[in-house]
């Protein structure tokens, strides 16, 4: 049985966080900002995953478990944010919070 | 080319199409629908990639709770007349076809993956029990600063979501 080419794996990874990193860049709206950070996350456990599985170690599934921990709690908090944001300023366009009071 | 790297790229392409369709969506709950699908694929990947665990836990967790979160939040930020009106816009017909053909395809690689399980089950599997035997060994400490973490998350939350008291609204009057 031939396995997974561990560089095909990494190389996914590569462009999904790219792809994340480009979003959070890119648009405006806070929520896609999260939901782009989340593909990003998600790109780091898939390039622990592949790694785990190249040298049959269970190391890489438990990162991922940690990466999954950090990005249940960014995301909670991050989510309060946006509503907080919306209550003060009614929108949710981050530019609009990007200048500082005093 | 083998059968398990046909469903390897297939899979790789469907993650690929659909978080490029996330990012450029203008519609916050068709996004959804659309990470929703490229977070399966993925967990389809780990499946494939010998991580039956991390699999689950990527369906339960990413596309199960926090995307919910996700959800609970872009309804309460809709509040209002227009809302019903609103929802049944986002959900018309045309939108459900690009993540339901995702989630097909998938589906069909799960399925195929079931039946020919003999021939999968091959000695690269990490099983949960050796991921659960080091969890709870050499990285009790990482489980321990998860937990911690979780609490501070939690508090955080907590604190930012409340409503406006007296003294923040006049500071926003000022």
């Amino acid at each position: 049985m031939i396995s997974i080419p561990v560089e095909h794996g990494l190389l996914l990874a590569t462009i999904l966080f790219c792809l994340g990193l480009l979003g959070v860049l890119v648009r405006r709206n806070l929520i896609f900002v999260l939901m782009s950070m989340e593909i990003m996350f998600n790109a780091v456990g898939l390039a622990f995953i592949s790694g785990g599985s190249r040298w049959h170690q269970a190391d890489g599934q438990i990162m991922f478990m940690l990466v999954l921990t950090l990005a249940a709690a960014e995301v909670a908090v991050g989510l309060a944010l946006v509503l907080q944001l919306y209550k003060r300023f009614k929108t949710v366009d981050i530019d609009i919070v990007s200048d500082m009071k005093g | 080319m083998s059968f398990e790297l046909i469903l390897f790229y297939t899979a790789s392409a469907a993650a690929l199409f659909a978080t490029v369709m996330t990012i450029t969506r203008l519609n916050a709950a068709h996004a959804l629908l659309y990470l929703i699908a490229s977070l399966l694929a993925v967990a389809v990947l780990f499946y494939l990639m010998g991580a039956p665990f991390a699999a689950g836990l990527e369906v339960i967790i990413y596309a199960g709770a926090i995307m919910v979160l996700f959800v609970f939040v872009i309804m309460m930020l809709n509040m209002g007349q227009q809302t019903v009106e609103q929802e049944r816009q986002w959900l018309s017909f045309g939108i459900w076809i690009g993540p339901s053909i995702i989630c097909l395809i998938l589906l069909a690689e799960v399925v195929t993956l079931l039946v020919n399980d003999e021939r999968m089950a091959g000695a690269r599997i990490v099983s949960p029990k050796v991921v659960g035997a080091l969890l709870y060994g050499p990285y009790l400490l990482a489980v321990e600063l998860a937990s911690m973490l979780l609490l501070a998350g939690l508090v955080g939350a907590y604190h930012l979501a409340r409503p406006l008291n007296e003294k923040d609204k006049k500071a926003e009057a000022e």
